[in-house]
């Protein structure tokens, strides 16, 4: 690593935060942690667990469609999805700024509780701590989570396999344009809502229409371009979407045109990628609902890397995040 | 007998990401070359500017407000988001008249509004600035960085250096400017101007025709963006435009001088003018070493000609502008390949 | 150097009108931009209305490069 310091960068999502996140694993190294999913594998003897954790800082902690709260189950419990899990039981570590105020707390706690009931997951334990005015930004929220993994047979992975097809469960780019709008006071109207949703159950459904699912993965920050980054970096084959097949809003499209943002690169926390075989893509993408759409698939050729067919009609690639996108005027 | 290659120059940033993004030139017949002129405002900001603003920002009781698109640029002594990193209030706007409200907002703060951008951008300014005279507020500042593009665009055509057939030109600054202007450098030095829209087929279009002209050795203004662009321009726009501004010789990053194509506040609305409110001194500027932007930017070398690129420049640790501003050749070569 | 996007104009007041962007509502200036009607379709740019833009006739960029390739082809002996 070139860098001396860390800086916001590091944490974006996108190439920076990987090369750390690998520092780190060389540090830590071993078979659960190495398959680098979005919850770990774990064997106990007798079954399979998945475990994972997921910490939440975003502001405001309040915006259109949820709030930190909500964020804080719905991010553990998708990661334990995402590895075919069913969750279960969820820790949450608290550490609040001096000065927030009691209805706050309740309010996010409240949600909390509606988003674990509505995920059919218990919080089991958890921690509290209270730093000085300026040592946190309000509130800053952990959650652990832990599932078990019934599926006998076969695994879901961090890799694709060749022949898939790429399906997704709906419109991307919600979440990340709604923080933005509410945090920056931008002034639109835009009527878009972060999309934060517990996914378990359309997982659920996905598992169940097909047993030739290879990786399930929710695009969060860095977008659905760094994602597909990650899972083509961690194989042998390369992928190729298709720009006019990629689902988007079109007030979420407009609120992007306008302030120069690329869809591709933002958050999302109410979707997931699939990786079908080819023969149950059809069924898969029933069972995800009419929103879903099949949106490129896996190749043999430039492998390691992600393409995109644009609107054009070209073949470009389609890299990791590298910075942050900024609202712009050029 | 081999042909040589039509090699079309587009001078307009936000044309070169949205051929970059598009893939357009993957699609292109091999006859034709594009190259990318000096069209990011961006890119061409002296570091001296870049200087200057992040040293107001460093001010007491500044507030800075700018355009996302400056916030990573660095100067001899790092950008406005390290300033910001550093303590400096600098917000990011997505208008002039954002700056306006947060002057009106903090009366007992300095608000300083980086002005960047050619005439798309300018006129906005200016009549933000009528509309801060108008409600007579004191405390709202504009650091005029603003770029005039003819004269650097017959600076272009003019020269030697530079092997171009064809200008794609800038559809939204030609919304203002009208297609005129563009006459002189077609006549003068006798290549076709297409003023193009920036959705794929627009480009491709725009591409056409100058192909078309080329082939037939015309070099006429065309507009091919007819459904936002006429030959007058924006009437009202130019006016507001005159009223605060005035042309004055001006420093783009790369090239060097050029004649009346900056601008600055008139003595009229001089109160308005950061630089005569803050006396900052700043340092001369020096292009660090191994940076060919410059030559980038002129469409005389690529990305791929510089030493640094890639390596020592990359988009989170950029050495020249072409790399940091999101419309720079070298972005969008790194991101999207040549 | 000009992002500016097409919008619907919703309503104007004085010289601050509300434009539609395709479901994204924002306030921006018609500060110079003259002749603005309710219903008008403006590029929007930094905030001002910076010109009328008729709506575009759909054109397919296949259709495009496909004319553009004759072109160089009918230039080059129809290689």
């Amino acid at each position: 690593m070139k860098e001396k310091k860390i800086t916001l960068a590091h944490g974006n999502g996108g190439r920076l935060m990987h090369e750390i996140i690998e520092l780190l694993r060389i540090k830590f190294s071993n078979k659960a942690l190495n398959e680098m999913t979005d919850a770990a594998e774990l064997y106990t003897g007798t079954g399979h667990l998945a475990f994972s954790t997921d910490s939440f800082v975003v502001k405001p902690l309040f915006f259109p469609g949820g709030d930190i709260g909500k964020l804080s189950i719905c991010g553990t419990v998708n990661d334990i999805s995402m590895k075919g899990a069913k969750p279960l039981f969820i820790s949450l570590a608290l550490i609040i700024e001096e000065g927030l105020e009691f209805s706050v707390l309740d309010r996010i706690a409240s949600s909390v509780r509606e988003s674990s009931r509505k995920a059919g997951v218990k919080v089991v334990t958890g921690d509290l701590k209270v730093v000085e005015r300026g040592a946190c930004d309000k509130i800053f929220i952990n959650t652990s989570g832990i599932g078990v993994i019934e599926r006998k047979g076969f695994r879901i992975g961090a890799k694709a396999k060749a022949g898939d097809v790429i399906l997704i469960n709906g419109g991307i780019a919600e979440h990340g344009m709604a923080i933005l709008n509410a945090r920056e006071n931008l002034g639109f109207e835009s009527g878009i809502k972060s999309d934060c949703a517990n996914l378990n159950f359309a997982a659920e459904k996905a598992l169940k229409a097909s047993k030739n699912i290879s990786v399930m993965r929710d695009p969060t920050r860095g977008g659905l371009a760094t994602a597909l980054n990650e899972i083509a970096g961690a194989s042998d084959f390369g992928i190729e979407i298709n720009e006019k097949d990629i689902p988007i809003k079109k007030n979420v499209k407009s609120l992007c045109d306008v302030l120069g943002f690329d869809p591709l690169y933002v958050a999302n926390e109410g979707k997931f990628i699939c990786f079908a075989g080819e023969k149950d893509a059809g069924k898969v993408k029933k069972a995800l609902g009419p929103e879903a759409r099949i949106i490129g698939e896996v190749t043999s050729r430039h492998k390691k890397e992600v393409y995109l067919k644009t609107t054009a009609g070209a073949n470009r690639i389609l890299p990791m995040l590298e910075t942050d996108q900024l609202p712009r005027i050029c | 007998m081999k042909k040589k290659k039509i090699r079309l120059m587009e001078v307009c940033g936000t044309h070169t990401m949205a051929i970059a993004r598009s893939g357009i030139k993957k699609l292109l017949p091999r006859e034709i070359e594009l190259i990318s002129g000096p069209g990011c405002p961006v890119c061409v900001t002296p570091q001296s500017d870049i200087d200057r603003a992040v040293k107001i920002a460093g001010t007491k009781d500044v507030i800075m407000a700018t355009f996302g698109d400056m916030m990573r640029v660095p100067g001899t002594g790092g950008s406005l988001e390290g300033a910001k990193r550093d303590g400096a209030d600098v917000r990011i706007v997505y208008s002039c008249t954002d700056a306006l409200k947060i002057a009106e907002d903090n009366p007992l703060k300095k608000v300083v509004f980086m002005g960047v951008g050619f005439e798309t951008t300018s006129p906005t300014v200016a009549s933000t600035v009528l509309e801060a005279e108008k409600r007579k507020v004191r405390n709202f500042f504009i650091l005029s960085n603003f770029k005039v593009l003819f004269p650097a665009l017959e600076a272009l055509a003019s020269s030697k250096r530079i092997k171009v057939d064809g200008f794609i030109c800038p559809g939204h600054v030609s919304v203002i400017t009208g297609s005129v202007p563009y006459e002189c450098v077609a006549k003068r030095y006798g290549k076709p101007c297409v003023i193009t829209g920036f959705d794929d087929s627009d480009i491709i279009n725009g591409i056409k025709r100058l192909v078309d002209q080329v082939r037939a050795h015309s070099s006429k203004v065309e507009i091919e963006y007819k459904r936002a662009v006429a030959k007058g321009g924006n009437v009202k726009a130019k006016k507001v435009l005159e009223k605060a501004f005035e042309a004055r010789s001006s420093h783009w990053r790369g090239i060097g001088e050029i004649a009346k194509s900056g601008l600055k506040l008139k003595k009229e609305y001089e109160r308005f003018d950061a630089e005569k409110e803050f006396k900052v001194k700043v340092p001369k500027p020096a292009v660090p070493k191994g940076c060919v932007c410059g030559a980038v930017l002129q469409g005389i070398k690529s990305p791929k000609n510089c030493v640094l690129f890639g390596k020592k420049c990359t988009p989170q640790t950029p050495v020249g502008p072409c790399m940091v501003s999101s419309e720079g050749t070298c972005a969008a070569y790194y991101k999207y390949g040549g | 150097m000009c992002l500016a996007v097409p919008a619907e104009v919703k309503n104007i007041k004085k010289d601050v009108a509300v434009v539609d962007f395709g479901g994204a509502k924002k306030e921006i200036s018609l500060g110079i931009l003259s002749g603005v009607k309710k219903g008008d379709y403006v590029l929007v740019h930094a905030g001002f209305a910076i010109g009328k833009v008729a709506k575009k006739e759909a054109q397919e960029t296949l259709k495009a490069l496909d004319e553009l390739k004759r072109t160089i082809r009918e230039d080059t002996g129809g290689k």
